[in-house]
């Protein structure tokens, strides 16, 4: 593949999951894992990864993974641009392994840091004895696929209740992006930047 | 006068009484008077007075400050008798005070006298309390002074002090003409004549006062002054108002009323008080004459005692007039010496101020403004009118809202400032600044790409609402608010002209119509009308003269002046305009009427009633004498100026010419003499000069003329002269014309016949009138007669109830003459406005005229004919039938008084609605915005305010407009933007290769589903990619007959393909319906019953030696790649494999003395022990079978074991990859790929001697493998089940060359349980995927809820539904069908399908005699039909089941459609038959047949013809879920489900529950099948080229495979199967062996033959090829082997193919 003439892009991500605001909820660890479309491929680094399991401390009620994420990509259609699923686990009352929020969000754009909180949710019991049942054998209601909150297919027919927020970090570097016509940065193009990216930038904000 | 001297002597009484209370507080407590001036020491000695009783406190303070106040009117009484105002009536109130008393203590006393009946009547009823008292103190003293104190009855009018001021000037100028000193009181008659003056002139002075203020402003001393005065005129308002207004009751409240010491209601209810008390007042002045006469009513009612209080409310009234700076220290001066020596004797306490008196002295510092209304007067400069601009029709924007009160506040606080007026406008309002607020913003909307947007401020998203006004409908029309009605009165009409008038008619008609007009001039009055402008204009112009003096105008009065003249000389002009019209018209009226009589003089017959009265008004000669003669002075002075200043205008114009003349004169003779010199000098530039002093000169102006003077006395001469013309002669009388119709008609016997004529004529004609809404008749009068007097009174109302908007409505009026109708006229009347309703609407004439020529020969005149009144003919006149039609529309009003109109904004839609003008979009429509010109146009005929910000936008538009011509295209566009956003155009997205690939990936297309890496530029995507898509889509259309061999396949073919497709989409659709259990894994809820089971559990003593079975955990299929699955299986053991036979030179003979009949191939065993002996010793049979796995084209094998019952017990792991690469469920499904599982027979051939020396090489043994069966099992099934575990028959051939079965017991025939354990061999397997996989089930289950179309009765398929869930709740294993969808996608009832139906007659005509065998001939013939598993075709989405003719048709079908066949068959053939819903291994979920046979139960298996009994272990169903018949559903409640444990007793309903029962009863459902299948032979012909096109194909195949090695055929031994396979087909692959064994004994004698015939039914060439391949015989590499092939197609009915395949290997042994 000639550089002056690629058919691929790449992007490079760098980062860490930083932490977590779980207010009611100790010991958790996480888990992350890739979305992505067709066209993409991972081409070095880790597509999924579990973390340790992190206490609060006393002073501070943030849980704190820093779990690296480095992963590079490649692709030749920025349709399926990668997404990030984190879920987050940790024991219940009986020490069951139970799911504390799912959450994802889109990889950004566009090259250098970023700084991104998902909000986590996790689905709820379609009723109150489901929830007691669930509560009381510690199984609660999971999605078979954390992969299901990065795609908006069959999430009608799920409820779901907001469950804290996940902290993350992106270094972004993309090659051969703006050779191939794709231009994220804001700075560099003619045009103003599309005001759609700033939207999907903060997807959520507090 | 009377009055005066009342006032004299009341205000002596008054002095009297005053000086009386002085004396009697000094003696009180002289010390306390002394010091009363400071406020302070008021308290103090309040303080002090406070250990005395509380009355005698509050007297004594009272008085204190009595005593205070009255210094500050003595000194302002003297102020004011120094001041010489210049005003006359500040002077002339100084006269009156002096004229009165000289003594200012007496002009308070009056002043007190005057008051204090107010003040009385405030605190009469109150006790002699302390608290009373200071209450009635504070609450006089919140308020602001005097005026405060009586509020105006109505906030909208002016404030009653206002009135009262207003009136007193009106009095007082009155009373100045009347040379009145004494004003005050006034009686009350007078006052009350004199409030109804009229309002001019009390403007001309009531600002003077007011004005008197700002200049006086930084004095304080004159400042007081002022006031003082104001508050004298204060009080005589009051008197005059005290004489004016009480009654009697009021008096009577007046003194009985107990005042609430409140401040804040104090106002109204002192209000109320105030006019009894003056009425009392002056009730008293009146009867008695005497000012006693006001105090002695009073004394009366109050006791002694309270007199001092009295005089302390005097007092009290009197501070209220004060103001807070009139203290002086002056005054102080006075009581000096008592004041110090009480100080130092004084002890004080600690000082403590009072609320009351916190608040009195506060109120001495701080100024609270009133909220009463400024009378305009007083904003205005003098002599000002307001002016309103708005109203001169220049633009004011809209003020800003502000409320009332503080608007009032504001004005009464900025009157007292200096210099007030300059906050004023013109408009007596305070000068604002229009609205700043703009109704819509401007700056862009704010998105807050940050968030932190505030909640209150987050957009809410609304419905977008469909604008109601969208349509022409009405809105509302049919909902609630309901419907409209038009209410269209006609009334009737007039003519003014008709064909069939008279001459007589028409005069009557010209003077009526005179008359009219003259009442409606009369009515509008102009002349007087104008006459009064000009002289109300006249007099401003002189009082403006008057005013200023005629001396120091300023620019803006002088130019006033100049267009009030103008103005003037406007309105003369259309007065006289309108005065001789008036005069022409009264002409007029006599002219006609005289023409009138003439002719009736000349006709002798009056046909009409008119007659004219002149009404004469006599006028007093002298007095119009004096008024004409004024008017034409003032007519001639003005024209006269006029004419004088015109003349001067001309004549500095004149002057400024004539200089200007002159000068060019000098010029010209300058320039003249230059020209002399120059000619004189140089000649040759004479005309250059000539020239160039003709361009200096330019032309020669005209010398102006001197204007004439102006012919004054020609002016005066004109002026009478008009006035002469257009003006009533002074003295004579007024004429007023009175119309009468009181005139007899002559009697129609008395008329000439012409006039008879028309009469009857007029009686013909009757008159209708439609009513036509917007264009449409909606109804018609009845027909009334014409009147003599041609009127048509219809008197009818129509109520129209509208949907559509009214566009128009219209009237037709309509003639009848005998049979024949004349549209006459057309009248549009206007739509009204909402807000005219039926009660209110005035009728309207509306006019109609008509151009229809009429003639007649009678006296009628006839209609657009000419004719005339003079005998001779000429002056001729032609008139047109015209006419009124009274008429009136307007807006119902419902029974609530709800009016049935539009709401208001709609007015615009109507097309006269004055509202148009205003609102562009109503006026051009919302599409002519888009037009410019329109909008322009619009723009120019509207008139719009350029100043008005609110057109600020349009005027912008319209210069923009004006400047640059904006093209608007000619075309309408809904989008126009549409193609801006196009990615592409459609041609460019075609085109392109890599959008294509995108859009087919996205689509799903089968092709490009997961397909990854589509390349980022064009080059990169190769047409490759689309050349099997391409070819799959040309494929659909052409049927390709060279893979199919068989037209009709491929037809079938094609039409599964299509059946297909549909049913992908529709699963398409489906796949993307998600259920919550797809998404969310979540727990059951236990049951009660789980719940117990785990308690029990727990209680359960712990077993840890016993071991428990763990699931496997399950993977989804998502996250899983190539080579993540494996397939395990595990091939335990095999059964009864057939054993090698040694090559027996000679056949068996006593074999076929032990065979039956019925017997399978189970013969010559007994030969075979004796044939063994030659190649093994002990006469033991051998065979080393092993067992190979294929799979994917993976092939493994295992070990070889030894003996008929191997075992080999190993695992064989396979890996499995999945097309695409795509592991989701569905692709999982679809995958097609079986794992095969085939039986060998390793034989290894010691290579004799003579064959090793020929080698020469070092191999002395040859292995041969020989296939002996093999087993299939779809992966979709291992994937379905995702376990199979269990014993299965091994599909062997009937005749396997040189092997036999090694023992097999003799059966007896029949059904024999005995015969079908030896019939086969069997092998013990147990497959799994390993990880294990989520099945694909949540698919079917998800197809449930994609709603099927049906025909079913909805409470069958409830009552199904219940049957299939209930029967899940209780055994969830046993599956359970009602409903299954047909071939088209619709649900049916699964009873439908069952019905008797006869099997193609050949097969029972084949063993008439011999049932079991026809039944078995017809199970072998549905086999024959291929299978085609739905799960694979139709990638597991459902269960299609078609009819047995569909699937004859197809040929290809599931196991449900066999059985179903089968099961008809059955029936047809009179025996019991049933479906068996159940699972069977490997089938999974399939169907099989049940019969009841010689009280014996039979399982047919429809795939292969196979039967079991009841007790076969062999038996592949495992489970039986239902039974099926025509008319029932029973479903298994029995424990057991397995065949061999059950009853087949359904009429048993403990073991059977049915579906229709007696509670519910069988419907008598329909079957879906046909009455009868019609079969169509099949054609030998084409039976015979197919195989042989089979035979080529598989020559060819079996020479491909073997590449390496030359494939020699034997052709010998070919045609020896070809001729074995007809009879093995035809026995049923029985019972043929041994001969066939004895056919082939020539050749076995010099070849070792392995080979075995394959049957197969035919669908398509690829399974034979497949099976052929699977054998694996074209494996033998041995260099001299042959091979032998045949093929036999054998045709049954219907094109059903059995195909055998007949291999052999051949090895020559010598």
């Amino acid at each position: 593949m000639a550089s002056s003439n690629p058919s691929v892009f790449l992007l490079m991500i760098n980062g860490q999951i930083e932490g977590g605001n779980f207010p009611e909820y100790d010991d958790l660890y996480c888990k992350y894992c890739f979305v992505y479309g067709h066209d993409w491929a991972p081409t070095s680094g880790l597509e999924e990864g579990i973390s340790q399991i992190t206490c609060k401390s006393r002073e501070s009620h943030k849980l704190i993974w820093n779990f690296p994420l480095d992963i590079t990509f490649k692709s030749t259609n920025p349709f399926g641009w990668p997404q990030i699923v984190v879920s987050v686990y940790g024991p219940d009352v009986f020490a069951n392994d139970v799911v504390r929020g799912y959450g994802a969000t889109h990889i950004p754009f566009t090259p250098g840091k970023h700084t991104r909180t998902i909000p986590m949710f996790v689905p709820e019991s379609t009723s109150r004895l489901q929830k007691l049942t669930s509560w009381l054998m510690g199984r609660r209601p999971e999605f078979t696929d954390p992969k299901v909150v990065a795609q908006g297919e069959g999430r009608e027919v799920t409820r779901v209740r907001s469950q804290g927020f996940v902290t993350l970090q992106f270094n972004i570097v993309t090659k051969d992006l703006k050779k191939l016509g794709y231009d994220t940065t804001p700075g560099s193009s003619e045009a103003p930047p599309i005001t759609g990216l700033s939207g999907t930038d903060q997807p959520y904000t507090l | 006068m009377a009055s005066t001297s009342d006032i004299r002597d009341k205000l002596r009484q008054k002095r009297r009484a005053f000086q009386e209370s002085l004396v009697r507080v000094r003696d009180d407590t002289q010390a306390l008077v002394s010091m009363a001036m400071d406020v302070n020491r008021d308290s103090a000695m309040e303080d002090l007075a406070g250990e005395e009783e509380p009355a005698e406190t509050l007297r004594r303070s009272l008085k204190a400050q009595r005593q205070r106040r009255k210094k500050k009117l003595l000194e302002e009484m003297a102020v004011e008798e120094s001041q010489t105002g210049a005003d006359e009536e500040e002077m002339e109130d100084g006269e009156e005070e002096e004229d009165v008393e000289t003594s200012a203590v007496e002009e308070v006393s009056e002043v007190q006298s005057i008051q204090q009946s107010r003040g009385r009547s405030e605190t009469e009823p109150e006790t002699e309390s302390e608290a009373a008292a200071r209450s009635f103190t504070r609450s006089s003293r919140d308020l602001p002074p005097l005026p405060m104190s009586r509020p105006s009855s109505s906030i909208s009018e002016s404030s009653m002090r206002q009135r009262m001021r207003e009136k007193l000037r009106a009095a007082r100028s009155k009373a100045e003409s009347l040379l009145q000193q004494e004003v005050p009181v006034e009686p009350a008659s007078r006052l009350q004549s004199l409030r109804d003056r009229d309002t001019l002139t009390r403007f001309d002075r009531e600002t003077e006062p007011e004005l008197r203020h700002v200049p006086d402003g930084d004095s304080s001393e004159i400042l007081g002054k002022v006031k003082f005065r104001e508050a004298v005129r204060r009080v005589r308002i009051d008197a005059q108002r005290e004489a004016g207004i009480p009654t009697g009751e009021e008096a009577y409240n007046f003194f009985t009323f107990n005042f609430d010491p409140e401040p804040e209601e104090e106002p109204s209810k002192r209000r109320k008080k105030r006019r009894p008390k003056s009425e009392q007042a002056e009730g008293g002045q009146e009867e008695e004459g005497e000012g006693e006469g006001e105090e002695e009513p009073e004394e009366q009612e109050r006791e002694v005692e309270r007199e001092p209080a009295r005089e302390d409310d005097e007092e009290e009234e009197e501070e209220r007039d004060e103001e807070a700076a009139l203290v002086r220290d002056g005054e102080e001066d006075l009581f000096l010496i008592e004041q110090s020596s009480q100080d130092f004797l004084e002890v004080r306490k600690a000082e403590y101020i009072g609320y009351n008196r916190r608040v009195q002295r506060e109120s001495e510092l701080l100024f609270t403004p009133s909220v009463r209304t400024v009378p305009a007067s007083n904003k205005l400069p003098d002599n000002m009118q307001p002016r309103y601009l708005e109203e001169e029709g220049l633009y004011v924007g809209e003020r800003p809202v502000v409320s009332l009160t503080n608007e009032n506040i504001l004005e009464n606080r900025i009157l007292r400032q200096d210099q007030a007026t300059k906050w004023f406008g013109d408009d007596g309002r305070i000068i604002v600044l229009p609205d700043p607020i703009k109704e819509s913003s401007t700056r862009p909307p704010l998105f807050h790409v940050e968030g932190d947007l505030d909640p209150s401020l987050q957009t809410v998203y609304r419905k977008a609402i469909k604008s109601k006004y969208a349509k022409r409908y009405m809105p509302g029309v049919g909902d609630t608010q309901g419907d409209y009605q038009l209410d269209v009165d006609v009334a009737g009409l007039i003519f003014s002209h008709h064909g069939l008038f008279s001459r007589e008619h028409v005069l009557g008609a010209r003077l009526a119509q005179l008359y009219d007009q003259h009442l409606s001039r009369q009515h509008k009055n102009l002349t007087r009308l104008l006459t009064d402008k000009l002289s109300g204009l006249r007099n401003t112009i002189r009082n403006m003269l008057e005013l200023h003096g005629g001396q120091g105008l300023s620019e803006i009065t002088q130019q006033r002046i100049a267009e009030y003249k103008q103005e003037v000389k406007i309105t003369r002009q259309m007065r006289d305009a309108e005065q001789e019209k008036d005069r022409a018209l009264l002409k007029n009226i006599v002219k006609v009427w005289k023409e009138i009589k003439a002719l009736r003089e000349f006709q002798r017959f009056t046909n009409t009633p008119f007659k004219l009265y002149l009404r004469r008004e006599e006028v007093d000669r002298a007095s119009d004498e004096r008024e004409h003669e004024a008017e034409i002075l003032a007519e001639v002075s003005e024209l006269q100026a006029e004419s004088w200043e015109d003349y001067e205008k001309k004549v500095t114009e004149y002057k400024q010419q004539n200089e200007e003349w002159k000068t060019w004169k000098k010029k010209q003779k300058a320039m003249k003499k230059k020209k002399k010199k120059k000619q004189q000098s140089q000649d040759e530039e004479e005309d250059e000069v000539e020239e160039e002093s003709e361009e200096e000169l330019g032309e020669e102006p005209t010398k102006p003329d001197p204007p004439e003077e102006p012919d004054l006395d020609a002016v005066e001469r004109q002026v009478r002269e008009k006035a002469a013309r257009i003006r009533r002669k002074p003295g004579e009388p007024i004429l007023v014309p009175e119309l009468t119709a009181s005139s007899n008609i002559t009697p129609n016997e008395q008329c000439p016949r012409a006039e008879f004529g028309r009469r009857q004529d007029v009686l013909k004609r009757s008159l209708f009138v439609k009513v036509l809404y917007n264009d449409k008749e909606v109804s018609r009068t009845d027909s009334r007669a014409l009147t003599a007097d041609f009127r048509v009174h219809f008197g009818q109302i129509f109520n129209l109830k509208i949907i559509n908007w009214p566009e128009s409505i219209k009237l037709q009026v309509y003639e009848t003459v005998g049979s024949s109708t004349t549209q006459l006229a057309e009248v549009f009347v206007p739509v009204p406005e909402p807000s005219i309703l039926t009660g209110s609407a005035t009728s309207e004439q509306l006019e109609f005229s008509s151009n229809q020529r009429v003639t007649f020969n009678h006296e009628g005149v006839g209609s657009d004919v000419p004719f005339s009144f003079e005998a001779d003919g000429s002056n001729r006149l032609t008139l047109l039938t015209s006419g009124k039609l009274s008429c009136c529309v307007s807006w119902a009003i419902g029974e609530d008084d709800i009016p049935l109109a539009p709401p208001m904004t709609h007015a615009s839609a109507g097309i006269n609605s004055g509202i148009m003008q205003m609102d562009a979009i109503a006026c051009i429509g919302a599409s002519g915005l888009n037009d410019m010109k329109k909008l322009g146009k619009w723009a120019a005929e509207s008139r719009l305010d350029p100043n008005d910000p609110n057109n600020a936008s349009i005027m912008q538009l319209l210069s923009v407009v004006s400047g640059g011509e904006v093209t608007v295209p000619d075309y309408f566009r809904l989008e126009q933007l549409q193609e801006e956003f196009n990615f592409l155009s459609d041609e460019e997205l075609d085109r392109s290769r890599r959008f294509r690939l995108l859009r087919l990936r996205t689509q799903e297309v089968a092709e490009f589903r997961g397909y990854k890496f589509v390349p980022t530029l064009e080059r990169e995507v190769s047409e490759k990619v689309f050349q099997d898509y391409e070819k799959r889509l040309r494929d659909g259309e052409i049927v390709d007959t060279k893979e199919h061999l068989d037209a009709h396949r491929a037809l079938v073919a094609k039409y599964l393909q299509k059946v297909r497709e549909s049913v992908v989409n529709r699963f398409l659709i489906a796949k993307h319906h998600f259920l919550l259990s797809d998404v969310v894994l979540e727990e059951e809820v236990p049951t009660i019953g789980v719940l117990g089971l785990n308690l029990f559990k727990l209680a359960e003593p712990k077993r840890p030696l016993k071991p428990r079975r763990k699931e496997r955990k399950k993977v989804t299929a998502q996250n899983l790649s190539d080579g993540d699955i494996k397939l395990l299986l595990n091939i335990i053991r095999a059964y009864d494999i057939p054993i090698r036979k040694p090559q027996a030179s000679k056949p068996s003979v006593a074999s076929k003395s032990t065979r039956s009949v019925t017997e399978t191939f189970t013969t010559g065993h007994s030969s075979q022990t004796a044939m063994q002996g030659t190649d093994w010793p002990f006469n033991q049979v051998l065979v080393r079978p092993f067992v190979e796995v294929t799979f994917q084209r993976t092939v493994l094998q295992t070990s070889t074991a030894e003996g008929p019952n191997p075992c080999w017990n190993e695992e064989i792991l396979l890996s499995f990859s999945a097309p695409n690469g795509d592991y989701s469920t569905t692709s999982l499904q679809s995958v097609k790929d079986e794992v095969f599982i085939n039986i060998f027979d390793e034989v290894v051939y010691e290579i004799s001697e003579a064959e090793r020396e020929r080698e020469r090489g070092g191999l002395y043994a040859h292995v041969e493998r020989h296939w002996l069966g093999c087993v299939k099992i779809p992966f979709s099934t291992i994937y379905r089940q995702s376990r199979i575990d269990g014993t299965f028959k091994v599909e062997m051939p009937p005749v396997l060359l040189g092997y036999t079965k090694e023992n097999h017991l003799v059966s007896d025939g029949g059904y024999d349980i005995v015969r079908n354990l030896t019939e086969g061999a069997f092998i013990t397997l147990f497959i799994t995927i390993e990880p294990q996989l989520v099945p694909g089930e949540t698919i079917r289950e998800k197809m449930k809820d994609v709603k099927f179309d049906t025909e079913e009765d909805e409470r069958v398929l409830l009552a199904s539904e219940f049957f299939e869930k209930d029967a899940m709740q209780r055994f969830p294993d046993r599956p359970c069908l009602t409903t299954v969808i047909d071939i088209n996608g619709k649900t049916v009832f699964i009873t439908r399908y069952i019905r008797p139906l006869n099997p193609p007659q050949e097969l029972l005509d084949a063993s008439p005699n011999n049932p079991q065998e026809t039944m078995e001939l017809v199970a072998r013939y549905v086999s024959l039909i291929p299978s085609l598993p739905d799960s694979v075709s139709f990638a597991g989405v459902c269960d299609l089941w078609s009819t047995c003719n569909q699937f004859l048709t197809l040929l290809a079908g599931d196991e449900e459609e066999h059985a179903v066949l089968l099961c008809n068959y059955f029936l047809s053939m009179g025996k019991k038959a049933w479906l068996i819903i159940g699972t069977a291994i490997p089938e999974g979920l399939t169907a099989y047949v049940l019969t009841y046979e010689q009280s014996r139960y039979l399982i047919w298996n429809p795939s292969n013809g196979q039967y079991y009994g009841q007790y076969d272990t062999f038996c592949p169903l495992q489970t039986i879920g239902c039974l099926i018949n025509a008319d029932n559903i029973w479903f298994n409640i029995q424990m057991y489900d397995a065949p061999m444990r059950i009853s087949f007793d359904v009429t048993k309903s403990k073991f059977w529950k049915p579906f229709f029962s007696r509670a519910f009863s069988y419907p008598g459902l329909s079957s879906v099948q046909p009455e009868e299948l019609v079969y169509r032979r099949t054609d030998k012909a084409a039976a015979t080229e197919l195989q042989d096109r089979i035979e080529k194909i598989l020559r060819e195949k079996i020479m491909e495979w073997r590449p390496r090695h030359p494939t020699r055929w034997n052709r010998y031994c070919s045609s020896t199967l070809r001729h074995f396979l007809p009879k093995l087909e035809l026995s049923g692959g029985r019972d043929v062996a041994e001969e066939h064994r004895l056919e082939l004994q020539s050749l076995l004698g010099e070849y070792r033959i392995s080979g075995f015939p394959l049957h197969l039914p035919f669908s398509e060439i690829q399974p034979i090829i497949e099976a052929v391949y699977s054998t694996g015989v074209h494996k033998v590499e041995m260099s001299n082997v042959e091979f032998a092939l045949a093929v036999y197609v054998h045709p049954y009915p219907n094109n059903v193919l059995s195909v055998r395949v007949y291999l052999a290997s051949l090895i020559r042994t010598r």
